[in-house]
């Protein structure tokens, strides 16, 4: 089959791999209808992910149709429409069991790598290095999925294929981080990067409650696209000083949750930008942490930053010192998706989240390798491109 | 230059996995004078009776009875079984130096990888299996991920 491969650091192709196959008695094949473009893509084709190897198939937030399933599987069957948790969970151990699906026991095949980098590993998520599993991705014409009665979801009639991809990673991972974040009705919630994360961490801040949302981003369709599929407010930090601007529309408080939707590829418009952009290239921090920095200054009192964006290391000038001083609670995470998936399909039903805006482009397999180009420089105004294998 | 940059972090995968196991073998900076005879554990989230069941050791440390000693007991806050094992006769420091391990032959190897996979029969009723085959263009920096991660089920912090 043909299917997208990293071969290198900012180099992909499409090649011709062998077709999956089952592994296990409660996997399923799933021959993928879409997939997309993810901004945590970008960190490991970059090279900013350790541990993987040329020829990894990328690829983790996809909808398709089940064409295999094995002995043990339940609750799926050939020719269901399903939307796959992009991180896989057993469903049975004491983290799953407590709806901490991405810190699942028993689903990275790797678990000395990822102790080695982070002194416990996370579950296996699909097509994200040697180091969170080593499961191929979704960039493919057919992909196996491991313990399909907890991770692939039945997409209801009504919800068409686009809207349910967003599903798969996007939405739950925004939605976690206004629930773990803790919004609560009357809240003031800022929210870093106006991506498909970003701008479902603003929509979840919205429906938990919160009295004003305020999404950051410089990008200017980005920007207009929250303020009209989102509803919240926006500032472009390219033209605004983003500290003192919240701190007017919060009555000087600073928002109540800061919710970091950026990741370690952060860009910002000031020294400190070039100072971290210099240290990662030299490897002499793994990551660029300028919207952390910006969400715990800018946070008020005792509030909390919640940061959903990708981080794989270490990284310098945090400000220890503010979070202790000021009192606040950061909590981050990778994405619990079976925890939400469920609900969200719900909530996609009902209208109160709309998704299909965010596919600006949709591309074939083999269109795939420019397709991560224009949405790697944002050219065109590419906020996801969705790719078909089936074009 | 970027190909060169990114083995970087590959090699730092490896160098940091075996000074945190060497470490752990050794006691080396870690003032642990116990590191060679240490229980490995793992919490099953299943009660005690399913985990040894019958008074037998669950699979696969059932094929190693003779060669380790195992114990459990309840884990506190309703988490299921504390699940440990070491092996009986003290690992010979070869056995445990870095180029053994890459090898695959330090013993304790084989103590982590069954009790990971006890615990994965036990909670999951089965053991996830990679991809096959893993990936399809073999590559210097390549192959030194997939040897880390053919011996990453025998390592880590247990």
């Amino acid at each position: 089959m043909k299917a997208l491969c990293w071969e290198g650091v900012n180099k992909l192709s499409v090649e011709q791999v062998p077709d999956p196959e089952l592994r296990n008695d409660q996997d399923i094949i799933v021959r993928l209808v879409a997939g997309t473009t993810c901004g945590s893509d970008l960190h490991l084709i970059g090279g900013y992910i350790p541990a993987m190897r040329a020829g990894d198939v990328i690829g983790h937030e996809f909808v398709g149709e089940v064409v295999e399933t094995g002995s043990a599987v339940r609750r799926h069957k050939v020719g269901d429409r399903v939307v796959v948790s992009s991180f896989v969970g057993c469903g049975r151990c004491w983290y799953c069991a407590n709806d901490l699906w991405s810190l699942c026991d028993n689903t990275n095949t790797n678990p000395g790598v990822g102790q080695a980098l982070f002194g416990y590993e996370t579950a296996g998520i699909f097509g994200y290095s040697h180091a969170m599993g080593g499961l191929r991705g979704s960039h493919a014409e057919y992909v196996r999925v491991p313990f399909a009665d907890y991770g692939a979801f039945t997409v209801p009639e009504g919800i068409d294929d686009t809207s349910a991809l967003f599903v798969s990673d996007s939405v739950p991972t925004g939605w976690m981080g206004a629930d773990l974040g803790g919004v609560k009705p009357g809240d003031v919630v800022a929210v870093w990067g106006c991506g498909a994360v970003g701008q479902m961490a603003a929509r979840a801040a919205i429906l938990l409650g919160a009295e004003r949302v305020i999404a950051i981003d410089r990008i200017p369709e980005r920007l207009e696209m929250t303020e009209r599929y989102i509803g919240a407010e926006t500032i472009d930090y390219t033209t605004t000083d983003v500290a003192a601007e919240l701190r007017e529309r919060t009555g000087g408080r600073g928002p109540d949750v800061c919710i970091e939707a950026v990741g370690m590829e952060a860009h910002s418009d000031g020294p400190m930008h070039l100072y971290d952009q210099a240290k990662q290239q030299l490897r002499l921090q793994t990551d660029r942490p300028t919207a952390v920095r910006h969400a715990i200054h800018a946070c008020r009192k005792g509030g909390t930053v919640f940061i959903l964006g990708v981080f794989a290391g270490a990284v310098d000038k945090f400000p220890l010192g503010a979070v202790i001083n000021k009192g606040l609670t950061v909590r981050g995470s990778q994405m619990h998706g079976q925890r939400y998936i469920p609900m969200l399909l719900d909530r996609l039903a009902a209208g109160e989240i709309s998704t299909a805006h965010l596919a600006t482009h949709s591309v074939s397999l083999d269109d795939a390798p420019t397709a991560y180009d224009m949405f790697k420089h944002k050219t065109d105004g590419c906020v996801r491109a969705v790719i078909r294998p089936g074009l | 230059m970027k190909r060169a940059l990114w083995m970087v972090p590959v090699a730092a995968v490896g160098v940091a996995a075996a000074r945190k196991a060497g470490a752990a073998a050794h006691g080396a900076g870690t003032g642990d004078d116990r590191a060679g005879d240490r229980w490995l554990t793992v919490t099953v989230n299943r009660p005690e009776e399913d985990v040894r069941r019958d008074g037998k050791l669950p699979e696969p440390l059932e094929r190693l009875a003779d060669r380790i000693d195992v114990r459990t007991r309840p884990a506190p806050g309703d988490r299921g079984t504390e699940l440990a094992a070491r092996l009986r006769e003290p690992t010979p420091p070869a056995a445990t130096s870095v180029p053994a391990r890459l090898a695959g032959q330090d013993p304790r190897q084989d103590v982590r990888r069954a009790l990971r996979e006890a615990k994965a029969l036990l909670e999951a009723g089965e053991i996830m299996l990679p991809d096959s085959p893993p990936t399809t263009r073999p590559t210097p920096g390549g192959r030194l991920v997939g040897l880390i991660g053919r011996r990453s089920g025998g390592e880590g912090v247990l």
